[in-house]
């Protein structure tokens, strides 16, 4: 047990360790100060002449917004064109079949906004050409776009107004060039020296001790699933992502890749204080986040380390805890850790089932998906963080007396609304979604879809309901794990994640950046003894307080009648 | 400083101040108790106004309040008829629709005592306003003041003037409009406008020339020229401020509505979303649970309370006797990063004071005393009465101020130019006809004007200057035909207690600058003194404005005070300007706020009027959304305990039944309303104890209190409800 426990310690403190030298070179990398990977240059020159890129040009906010949602938009047509006629173009040689509108709808939009949520089976659903073509270009670009986006808030920060906040195109090339794409190679070599396959060839064949003949599914994985980790993506190439075992062989691949999903996501918390030079507000802020993940953690520890109180009752022994859907070779508690830190940041990864998930873990999964704050995903994770510092520093700067001011930038009506839409947005969407699956659950149980609402659900009850508000939330997320009780390969759940899908991941973009845009052009006001410094634990506790108060009131009553009806039942 | 050019025996100055000095006494104000029976009244009628729809969509969380009232109405209605108890008994439905109904009335009733107690203010303001007789001028250029020429006099009402004309006011009258004495001086009691019962000087030119209307003249005539239209006076804004006739919402108060119109959209969405939850769960829920959780959700205390702490804020601008000519104004001045502050009558009590002379080389003291007690006698400035109380009190010689005698003397005026005064006095004697000109003035403009001269200016005056200078004294030269005759030491006394002031300040994080005519040295003593952050010496009037503009450059925002016509342009610059009710129409004109007792001081409260205005808002907001989580616990396992026992964990106060929890939810969500109006009145108490500090208590009273307060609230409430269900 104590080795399990130091397993989990020993991951995070590597990962945390790696992160902050990292944060200083992405602050390097997106301020131009020269840096290791300035070999890049040439590469880069080439791609920004290809693409008609002035580099030198610095834009707007809305003109960056403009070039980002412009060029997303190319790629989602891309994507499913290709996804749509897959079966007969090549590279496909297991001979799968080109997908349906509707899934071709949801499986690109979901790989083009980070989310991953796979409504497919990686081995039977696509071909190595779309899963190389599409599936991981989208991975490397839907990362960068997050980071870009991320970086395009730090001039809000500075001491200067300024009307532009940086070129979008520039910090999208150099999010992949130098990071995503070396530190990918680095962590897919480590992959495949450890049997993840890296192969064009088809399916292999194996025959059991029972003497079964087995068809096992190959494919080029280790760089998908590198890209996948590090780009908090977690779409797997198979279908049961990190539980498989060519997927996440062993121990190491596992801590490799529990640390390659969080190590960007805390870097960008350091990568803000070097950029802007205020490193303890990046302490303050890693701090809040690292406090938002502790409190779902320990809970999520203890209490599959404690085992199912359904089966204790039978007079069962669980001395390794809660085993249902887990994998022996990580055992509960980096199973339970991964857990959390999938649903924390947007990653989506599972190397465990959350379905089979105790109900107290279930609620922390939903929670860390809810708030999507804690880290975040890559640059997502700080856009979203943006939102409830802006609600925050207004609340505070209120209760002290003064105009509130973020970094000496007022804080007003315009920029209240944005922050105010964006924090509605996730109730909307969340309550929303599950509302209306619910009602046709409920009322049009018949409804002569592909799979009737009323076959939806493998559990029925309050499982049954939380596997619903899951993939809702985990599309609202971007974060693309499922409790995958739940049948959602049909018309109902392709269109309604899709809808989610889009908005849940563009307008928590464009908020606040424009939010961004909209306080970097404004009279910069100097600190004096009256203004409330955002560097104190003492705003980290009010930041940590709206965080916890916006999700818990748009959130309890959902997670009473899910989770914690069925933790309370089973107690 | 100065007094004008004129026939010195005449001055009708020495007949004023011995009147004044009578009718001195204490001011005794009494403040309004925050429930006064007559206001309760007025305010419970107000809240039953208020309700109309089309006036409370302007608020919209109790606007959604009074829907979700109504359809509860409507409920009732069909249960009365039907009785049919789906739905809930008659009672208990009826029940919910009288406490929603009361939250919307608390709600209006905030508003509306908020406003009644502005109004009752205003009223006593208004008073000095009724009409009354004003002796309108026709032909003003003709009318000589000494003459009496009666027939171009005629007297109609108050509410005819117009802006441009020209009254006349007695001893005795009450001055009909606002207005600038054009011709004149007189004693004025404004006692009816700032409580204070000593009488004050107005006077024709210069910087106290404004009157106001409803003030009592107490002695000699003026003419006063009106200077705003009926209905546009300083006041008549100002009582349409409080009124809420012409409030307008202040950019935070916007942001805050937004913020939460935000929650309250969350909330609709919560509640919408549970129906078909509660659809999969299997449980029925009633309209009446759905609209009390909906109701208790949304932040209807500070929503309910938002507009009165706002107008409160205007209100106690007004106890303080500043009339704000936006609510606007009152925000900013709560944001002020720089105040300039004058340094007589601020830092330093009254005036400086008269304590040594010195006399030059070659000279004699006597000599000296007699040559500064002439340069002063005909001075009414402070400085040169007490030049002349300390040559006469005795210690330089009994017979050194007798004969003194200014008959036929030229007084020189004070300007900022040439900083200098004195007397032409015409010699009698052998001398008849020519002058003695006697000038005292600052070091460097006698310097200049002994050296154009051509006369020596001595190096041991100079070095005694510099002395006096150093130690927070002001060196007066004194010069008899351009021969310097000796230095005059004057001191300022510092306000007891106004270094602490300028403390606390400090640690609100206003910087405070001294602006003052003074040689750098001494205005460098009396800074450090006082404990001023910084100071502007030898100011000119661009001077304030410069600095005013260099701050703002920085991105500061500074508030000023100031009277004269020479300050209008800084008051208009400056973010936060205060114009003196007794400094000159272009000031009040160009400041946006004036301050009716004259006090200089009154910036340092108006600072804390604006930062109260804003706590106030923000610690009520985190309170009323804190009580939410209680309200959670008491509602949402009410709504499923029966169909999911299981549940039944989350009743953490043991409330007694789910009617009773809910009831008790909502019953606390209305009464908390009343509860805080005082506080909402008041206002939250501003300590200046560092931005971080004062954040972590008004977490700790109001985030922590707000979650604690409704669980020991709901459960007393649900014990009392236990009883009758």
């Amino acid at each position: 047990m104590t080795t399990e426990w130091m397993g989990v310690i020993v991951t995070y403190g590597i990962t945390v360790l790696l992160a902050i030298p990292l944060g200083k070179f992405l602050a390097k990398v997106f301020k131009d100060e020269p840096n290791a990977f300035d070999f890049m240059k040439p590469l880069e020159r080439l791609i920004y002449r290809l693409g008609g890129i002035d580099p030198g040009r610095e834009m707007n906010w809305k003109e960056n917004l403009v070039a980002l949602l412009t060029i997303n938009a190319l790629w989602l047509v891309y994507a499913f064109v290709l996804l749509l006629t897959q079966g007969s173009l090549p590279l496909n040689p297991d001979g799968n079949p080109s997908q349906t509108p509707d899934l071709a709808f949801n499986t690109a939009i979901s790989f083009l906004i980070n989310c991953n949520l796979q409504h497919y089976s990686g081995e039977s659903g696509v071909t190595y050409l779309t899963q190389l073509g599409v599936l991981m270009f989208l991975q490397f670009v839907s990362a960068a776009t997050g980071i870009a986006a991320a970086v395009l808030l730090f001039r809000s920060f500075m001491p200067k107004p300024v009307e532009t906040v940086g070129n979008f195109y520039v910090l999208f090339v150099k999010s992949i060039t130098r990071v995503l794409l070396p530190f990918s190679l680095v962590v897919a070599t480590i992959l495949a020296f450890n049997g993840t396959p890296a192969s064009f060839d088809g399916k292999d064949t194996l025959v059991t001790m029972q003497d079964d003949t087995v068809g096992v599914s190959r494919g080029p994985a280790a760089g998908f699933i590198a890209i996948k980790h590090l780009g908090t993506n977690g779409g797997g190439w198979f279908g049961t992502n990190s539980a498989h075992p060519l997927e996440n062989p062993n121990y190491l691949t596992n801590m490799v890749e529990m640390i390659a999903q969080v190590v960007i996501p805390i870097a960008m918390i350091f990568a803000l204080g070097f950029f802007i030079n205020r490193k303890r507000f990046a302490w303050i802020i890693y701090g809040v986040m690292t406090v938002g993940l502790l409190m779902l953690l320990v809970p999520t520890l203890v209490t599959e380390l404690g085992g199912n109180p359904a089966i204790a009752q039978m007079g069962i022994g669980q001395p390794t805890g809660a085993m249902e859907g887990k994998e022996v070779r990580f055992g509960p508690l980096a199973s339970a850790y991964w857990s959390i830190v999938t649903t924390v940041i947007s990653t989506g990864s599972v190397n465990s089932m959350h379905d089979s998930s105790m109900a107290m873990s279930g609620t922390m999964e939903l929670l860390g998906m809810m708030v999507n704050a804690f880290y975040g995903g890559v640059g997502a994770g700080l856009l979203n963080f943006y939102y409830f510092l802006i609600i925050a520093v207004f609340i505070s700067g209120l209760m002290v007396g003064r105009t509130p001011e973020l970094f000496g930038r007022k804080v007003e009506a315009r920029e209240i609304k944005i922050a105010s839409i964006v924090a509605l947005l996730s109730a909307f969407l969340v309550k929303g979604g599950t509302a209306l699956a619910a009602w046709f659950f409920i009322h049009y149980g018949d409804a002569s879809w592909a799979v009737k609402p009323s076959a939806w659900l493998n559990n029925p009850g309050f499982h049954g309901f939380t596997e619903m508000l899951y993939e809702i939330t985990s599309s609202n997320a971007n974060n693309g794990s499922g409790f995958e009780g739940l049948g959602d390969n049909n018309f109902f759940w392709n269109y309604a994640t899709g809808i989610v899908l889009i908005m849940g991941r563009y307008i928590p973009i464009i908020g606040p950046v424009a939010i961004a845009g909209l306080l970097a052009r404004k009279k910069y006001v100097p600190e004096s003894a009256g203004t409330l410094p955002v560097d104190t634990p003492t705003f980290g506790l009010m930041i940590f307080a709206v965080i916890f108060i916006i999700t818990a009131l748009s959130f309890f009553p959902a997670l009473a009648l899910g989770p914690l009806a069925e933790y309370f039942s089973l107690k | 400083m100065g007094s004008h050019r004129r026939r010195v025996p005449n001055s009708p100055r020495k007949r004023l101040i011995t009147t004044m000095a009578k009718q001195l006494s204490s001011p005794n104000r009494t403040r309004p108790g925050l429930f006064q029976k007559e206001l309760i009244g007025t305010a419970i009628r107000e809240s039953f106004i208020k309700l109309n729809p089309t006036v409370l969509i302007k608020n919209p969380v109790m606007f959604t309040v009074e829907v979700g009232t109504l359809i509860m109405v409507l409920v009732t209605a069909y249960i009365a008829f039907t009785g049919d108890t789906t739905q809930g008994s008659l009672a208990y439905n009826l029940s919910i629709t009288f406490i929603l109904f009361v939250t919307v009335l608390f709600a209006n009733f905030a508003e509306a005592i908020a406003e009644a107690r502005g109004k009752a203010q205003a009223e006593s303001l208004r008073k000095t306003r009724q009409e009354t007789p004003a002796k309108v001028i026709r032909s003003a250029g003709e009318y000589k003041l000494d003459e009496r020429s009666d027939n171009l006099v005629q007297t109609i009402s108050s509410a005819q003037l117009k802006k441009g004309d020209v009254f006349l006011c007695e001893a005795g009258d009450i001055i009909p409009s606002d207005g600038e004495i054009i011709e004149g001086l007189a004693t004025i009691d404004e006692s009816a406008i700032t409580g204070e019962s000593a009488p004050v000087i107005r006077e024709a030119g210069g910087d106290k020339s404004s009157v106001t209307g409803g003030t009592k003249v107490l002695s000699d005539r003026i003419k006063v020229m009106v200077t705003t239209q009926p209905g546009e006076s300083f006041l008549d804004k100002m009582i349409a401020l409080v009124e809420g006739a012409t409030r307008q919402k202040t950019p935070n108060e916007i942001a805050l509505t937004i913020l939460l119109a935000g929650f309250t959209l969350i909330f609709i969405i919560v509640c919408v979303a549970l129906k078909p939850f509660a659809d999969y769960a299997n449980t029925p829920i009633t309209i009446a649970a759905l609209i009390s959780l909906f109701v208790c959700l949304i932040p209807t205390t500070i929503g309910g309370l938002l507009s009165a702490i706002g107008i409160a804020g205007m209100d106690r601008a007004l106890q303080a006797n500043v009339i704000a000519k936006s609510g606007r104004a009152v925000e900013t001045a709560g944001d002020v990063d720089t105040l300039l502050l004058d340094k007589t009558g601020t830092i330093t009590i009254g005036n400086r004071k008269a304590t040594n002379f010195y006399p030059a080389p070659g000279v004699s003291q006597a000599d000296m005393v007699r040559a500064s007690a002439l340069s002063s006698l005909a001075d009414e400035t402070p400085e040169g009465k007490s030049i002349v109380e300390l040559a006469r009190s005795g210690d330089w010689g009994a017979d050194v101020t007798r004969n003194l005698s200014t008959t036929g003397a030229t007084l020189i005026k004070f300007t900022a130019e040439t900083r200098s005064s004195g007397i032409d006095l015409p010699l009698t004697g052998q001398a008849t006809g020519q002058l003695l000109r006697i000038r005292k003035g600052a070091v460097d403009s006698i310097r200049a004007i002994v050296q154009r001269a051509g006369n020596p200016f001595p190096t041991e005056i100079e070095t005694k200057a510099n002395e006096i200078a150093a130690n927070g004294g002001t060196p007066l030269v004194v010069t008899e035909n351009e021969v310097v005759k000796g230095v005059v030491e004057l001191q300022d006394i510092i306000k007891p207690g106004i270094s602490e002031r300028f403390d606390r300040l400090r640690k609100m994080g206003v910087k405070t600058v001294m602006v003052t005519g003074d040689n750098p040295l001494t205005a460098k003593f009396i800074a450090g003194k006082a404990g001023v952050d910084d100071f502007i010496a030898e100011a000119k009037p661009e001077d304030k404005m410069n600095y005013i503009r260099r701050e703002q450059t920085g991105g500061k925002l500074v508030a000023m005070m100031g009277d004269g016509t020479n300050d209008a342009p800084a008051l208009a610059q400056a973010d936060v300007g205060v114009a003196m009710n007794s400094g000159t129409q272009a000031a009040k004109e160009a400041g946006n706020m004036v301050d009716l007792d004259n006090d200089p001081t009154k910036l340092i409260e108006v600072v804390e009027i604006g930062k109260q205005l804003l706590i106030t808002r923000g610690t009520l907001t985190t309170f009323s959304i804190a009580n939410d989580v209680a309200k959670y616990f008491a509602i949402v396992p009410a709504l499923f305990t029966l169909s999911i026992p299981a549940l039944q964990a989350l009743n953490i106060m043991g409330l007694h039944s789910p009617e009773s929890a809910i009831l008790s939810a909502v019953i606390f969500n209305a009464i908390i309303i009343p509860l805080l109006i005082p506080l909402a009145l008041r206002g939250v108490e501003y300590k200046p104890i560092g931005a971080s500090a004062l954040l972590r208590r008004n977490l700790f009273i109001y985030g922590l209190g707000g979650i604690a307060a409704p669980f020991v609230g709901i459960k007393l409430i649900d014990l009392a409800v236990g009883l009758f269900i």
